[in-house]
């Protein structure tokens, strides 16, 4: 520990601390444009500066590593007028278009020229302009308000690892540019809108269409993939107009990817808002009593095999579990635990989770991914690796179908499965060093799920894992990186339950066997050609699931209720209510109770927290909370040999993949510029 | 006035051959073995002793310099770098040593270099000067085809490669760490300090950045001695300097003399005098564009070394010396180094960023005459508001000549300014 005095103050701070973190320590705010905790140190703006005993000049206290006995001033007079003059020249080219700049009232430029600049302009002569840029859909660029700063530039070289982001030209004529004039092309690039501390990069959906102190702000997380970020939603008038990253360092840091924050405008288009139900091949819209007469009219003529349900991408566990206590009394085993066509060891909670967890990246050493396009399926944790592979030597590699670009460099080992033997047997270098280092890590991903050998390639994993030591007390190498936010839940809730795969359902639904199917907004994997099945669907989107459906259910949105969800980590998670559901829309674990009561199948919770209570303690408790079951070794099944086979690539799009994101315009403009 | 048995550069005017042979003849290359064999240590410590000041400008110890690199080599090697991106305007010396004595700069290399136990030497040249890059090659490979480089330098049994790099016509990349980045193929912008190149310098290695005289007058410090040296000029301010003299002078010229010469010496002897006599001297600036001016009363009786012009607010800096007689417009001549500043500004940092073109403009008015009297004010206001506030040493040069020039002739600008009030009215 360093030992210092801030204006008189006797701080504390651990070793390799700046000052200005000292400073903080001490309960000082120090103003600053360019440094930010998450970047490398840039030192540029010179507002942090601060006084120094015994130094004739200021000293950037963002820049200067505390040592002890230093006794910093930040009120002094030198800091004050360095204030001021830093102040001045910032302003002096910064246009004074703050009323009809969307930074307005979240400004730090606003903010600090209140707290610490002069109170009028010197300056008389033309001020600069710079010609604005093209960043693409989500960026909006107002390049002559920029102060240069240079957070962008190192936010795309560092963290998002796009290299076409820089500052030209020297001088007053520096100017921030991807170049050529091309869009950032990283998933990441709304951050970068949340980093400029002036209104030089806002956000285009968002452009003129709130100010801040106007938002209703609701803090919750994220279901477009499973990560769980954690975000705030800030809403006027029941309408969710943006999403802001909320700091969590176990998850998503400061960051969240572009279809989190900008797929939202899908919220309010393409909305169920009434049930409908299907007459003479026509959905129209009808009454909650109706659609419910309709069902029980269908599931009183069959029998209980004949039922079957499947839990679609963004089912929250409330709602799979009120489904599960329905199919309890209805007696069906028939929930497929996932819309994809995924196959698990049967095992224990780590056969299916991210058992490492995301921080955990930061400790280890050697990654193998199989079958995954980690950048498409968790562009945070994508993010958290290219860090790791910045800070630390680390060795990666993966098997997939085609050699994505990660951001970082890696041994691509080809897409053929059967290098897992070699792996496993230690024929490859990989293979050797994997083996020996001390914090490794597997990844496996959808093209590995869905293989046809996914059984297997999971317990060679699990085995070469094993021979590596990775499953100690204080690490657990094997990690499955899901796509979707219920799926951890759904396998919590239902792993004990569930009797059959989306498959099978498809093709009982198929020959006929089953006669009626409960989409929980399922709207992918539907086979074309079923016999006569009664399809309810229950979900927020008039997506390809509507479409099939014989009677629809209308539920809600993430933004819309207060659920829970379990993130690839095996974390619970709940979501707020930021604005409510539109029309008859219902919270989605309720429609199903009031379902059940009008089908003579009454389950027992009238309110949501008696419906948690029992799910805590039926599962969760069971699974989560009790001793050792966090770093329990994933049970592998049979072992033998892979067979030579290519794994084949997901064929999905990052910008599509829930009904949400498909609704949405902007996602629609992102991809049309990631196809140019 | 230095005598002739004590010049370090013999062939500065480049009246001899600048190739190995000639240079030989001169008494580079004798028997470096011997130099190298006194040890690491002990070069360090007589460089130290003979009070040699690095003739870059800031005037820092240069022994003491090389002492700050670590003792021990670990996995990181040591690298010394030589700054010929000599660009402040005024100077020119580095130039002529390129050209005419380049031998004694890369014989001063190889010591420097096993002094501070690096291997490996990058020279980062002027983009300009294309024909001393030419040069200064040509005489690394004659070097290195007499062995006197390579994997047994100079049969010293020291490894030592030296790599010419040119530079792209920057200012700024004359600041030590922006060199470092440029070398390394970044943009040329200064780094924070700490941590110093020492530490953490080229790739992240330990490095020293030295001038290109003071490394190229090592081998003769070592050669004869540093008490010989440290008997030149005054204390705390030994040895001979190169000086370049330009401007309103007879006859321009660099020239080695001893530190602590006095200007009107060291103008009168070897640049012909001020045109038109002594009494038509307006000001000088001792030491290159980014050092205050000083006016006629105090050059009367300056001596030239870094301590006395200290002293009276300016510095020695390169000892580009700058002379102005009567005919000068001083308002405008300052106008034009704030120009230069505010074009070579990197644009990294605040104060420099926007001030530079700030008190440029400031300038212009009032050389040209517009501006009103409270405007020195506010301009002097802005000069300390960048000076001091910034990442390099850029923002203080900018501010410094606009300083000196008020603090001498304000009285002058003054009625200058309210003259033309009164012509507008």
């Amino acid at each position: 520990m360093i030992k210092l005095v801030v204006d008189n103050l006797n701080v504390e701070v651990p070793e390799g601390s700046t000052v200005l973190q000292a400073c903080e320590e001490a309960g000082i705010e120090i103003p600053r444009f360019c440094y930010h905790e998450k970047l490398s140190v840039a030192g540029n703006c010179r507002m942090c500066l601060v006084e120094l005993e015994n130094s004739p000049k200021p000293i950037a206290s963002c820049a200067m590593p505390a040592s002890s006995g230093m006794v910093i001033k930040t009120n002094s007079s030198m800091v004050k007028d360095a204030r001021k003059g830093v102040m001045e020249f910032l302003l002096i080219n910064h246009p004074l278009d703050c009323p009809i700049c969307d930074q307005g009232g979240e400004c730090d430029l606003q903010d600090q020229a209140m707290f610490f600049g002069k109170g009028s302009s010197r300056y008389n002569d033309a001020k600069r302009a710079v010609s604005d840029k093209n960043m693409g859909p989500l960026i909006k660029t107002t390049m002559t308000r920029c102060i240069h700063c240079t957070r962008c530039v190192r936010f795309a070289n560092e963290v998002a690892g796009v290299e076409n982001f820089g500052a030209v030209g020297r001088g007053e004529n520096v100017e921030i540019t991807t170049y050529l004039e091309k869009a950032v092309v990283s998933e990441l690039s709304g951050n970068l809108v949340d980093l400029c501390p002036v209104g030089a990069l806002t956000s285009k959906p968002y452009s003129f269409l709130a100010r801040p102190w106007e938002l209703t702000k609701t803090e919750t997380i994220d279901v477009m993939d499973a990560v769980g970020c954690n975000i705030r939603v800030d809403s006027r008038d029941g309408k969710v107009l943006r999403v802001l990253p909320r700091i969590n360092e176990d998850i998503n840091e400061e960051w969240i990817s572009d279809k989190s924050r900008y797929a939202i405008d899908g919220l309010s288009k393409q909305r169920l808002d009434v049930p409908y139900v299907k007459v003479k091949n026509k959905l129209l819209p009808s009454s909650w009593n109706d659609a419910f007469k309709n069902i029980n009219a269908k599931l009183s003529n069959i029998s209980s095999n004949q039922v079957a349900a499947i839990i679609g991408d963004q089912a929250d566990t409330e709602s799979i579990f009120a489904l599960k206590k329905l199919f309890e009394k209805i007696d069906s085993k028939k929930i497929a635990i996932n819309q994809h066509n995924y196959n698990f060891l049967k095992g224990n909670r780590s056969n299916y989770i991210f058992n490492s967890h995301i921080n955990g990246i930061e400790k280890c050493d050697s990654i193998l991914f199989v079958g995954i396009n980690p950048r498409l399926t968790a562009p945070i944790i994508n993010a958290r690796i290219r860090k790791n592979y910045l800070n630390r030597d680390i060795q990666i590699a993966s098997i997939s179908s085609e050699k994505f670009d990660l951001t970082y460099d890696y041994n691509f080992l080809g897409n053929n499965i059967d290098v897992l033997n070699d792996i496993h047997d230690q024929k490859n270098e990989f293979g050797k060093s994997f083996n020996k280092s001390n914090f490794p890590m597997i990844i496996i991903g959808d093209e590995a799920l869905k293989d046809s050998q996914s059984r297997n390639i999971q317990s060679i994993c699990i085995e070469i894992l094993t021979k590596a030591n990775a499953f100690r007390k204080d690490w657990n190498g094997f990690n499955i990186m899901h796509n979707s936010s219920s799926i951890v839940g759904s396998y919590d809730l239902l792993n004990n339950y569930s009797s059959i795969s989306h498959f099978e359902i498809n093709n009982q639904c198929k020959t006929g066997e089953i006669k009626f199917l409960f989409l929980l907004g399922v709207d992918e994997n539907l086979y074309k050609d079923y016999k006569d099945t009664f399809i309810v669907y229950q979900g927020h989107h008039g997506d390809a699931g509507a479409q099939r459906a014989n009677v629809i259910l209308p539920g809600s949105a993430y933004t819309e209720k207060s659920a829970s969800f379990i993130n690839l980590e095996g974390r619970l998670q709940t979501t707020e209510r930021a604005v409510f559901p539109p029309g008859d829309a219902k919270e989605d674990w309720a429609i199903i109770r009031a379902m059940s009561e009008f089908l003579g199948k009454k389950i027992k919770y009238d309110s949501l927290n008696e419906l948690r209570d029992q799910m805590n303690k039926e599962v969760f408790e069971k699974i989560m909370f009790r001793e050792g079951s966090f770093n329990k070794k994933p049970l592998k099944g049979k072992f033998e040999k892979l067979n030579s086979s290519h794994l084949i690539g997901s064929g999905r799009n990052q910008y599509m993949t829930c009904p949400i994101s498909r609704s949405s315009n902007t996602m629609a403009e992102c991809l049309k510029n990631q196809e140019r | 006035m230095l005598k002739e048995k004590d010049k370090i550069f013999t062939n500065i005017y480049g009246f001899k051959e600048n190739n190995i042979s000639g240079a030989i003849k001169r008494g580079d290359w004798n028997n470096t073995k011997k130099i190298i064999s006194l040890g690491h240590e002990t070069i360090i410590e007589k460089i130290k002793s003979s009070g040699l000041r690095g003739r870059g400008g800031a005037g820092f110890s240069t022994g003491l310099k090389w002492s700050f690199m670590p003792k021990i080599v670990t996995d990181r090697p040591h690298y010394l770098v030589v700054n010929a991106d000599e660009s402040e305007p005024g100077t020119c010396k580095d130039r002529d040593i390129i050209r005419n004595e380049p031998h004694k700069l890369l014989e001063g290399c190889l010591i420097a270099g096993f002094a501070m136990q690096a291997h490996s030497c990058y020279i980062y040249i002027r983009g300009e000067f294309a024909n001393e890059a030419k040069i200064l090659q040509r005489a690394i490979d004659e070097a290195y085809d007499k062995n006197l480089l390579g994997n047994n330098a100079a049969k010293t049994g020291w490894k030592f490669n030296i790599y010419l790099h040119r530079g792209a016509g920057a200012y700024i990349c004359g600041e030590e760490t922006a060199l470092l980045e440029s070398l390394e193929g970044k943009k040329g912008q200064p780094r924070l300090k700490p941590p110093f190149p020492a530490g953490v310098g080229l790739y992240g290695c330990p490095t020293t950045v030295n001038n290109v005289e003071s490394i190229a007058v090592v081998p003769t410090i070592l050669r004869r001695g540093e008490n010989w040296f440290n008997s030149l000029g005054k204390q705390n301010n030994t040895g001979t300097k190169l000086f370049c003299i330009s401007g309103h002078v007879n006859n321009p010229c660099n020239v080695e003399e001893v530190m602590g010469i006095s200007l009107r010496e060291l103008i009168d002897k070897h640049a012909g005098g001020v045109k038109g006599g002594w009494n038509n001297l307006k000001a000088v600036i001792p030491g290159g564009s980014s050092t205050p001016l000083l006016p006629k009363a105090i050059c009367d009786n300056i001596e030239m070394d870094f301590d006395s012009l200290k002293a009276v607010g300016t510095g020695l800096g390169t000892a580009g010396v700058i002379v102005m007689d009567q005919t000068t417009d001083i308002v405008e001549s300052i106008t034009r180094l704030s120009h230069f500043y505010k074009h070579e500004s990197c644009g990294q940092c605040t104060p420099c960023r926007e001030g530079t073109g700030w008190m440029w403009r400031m300038m212009k008015k009032i050389s040209s005459g517009q501006a009103k009297i409270k405007d020195i004010d506010h301009l002097l206001e802005l000069t300390k508001q960048v000076e001091g506030h910034t990442i390099c040493a850029l923002g203080d040069a900018a501010a410094w000549p606009i300083q000196g020039l008020f603090k001498h002739f304000r009285k002058d600008i003054e009625i200058k300014l309210s003259k033309n009030k009164i012509a507008a009215e």
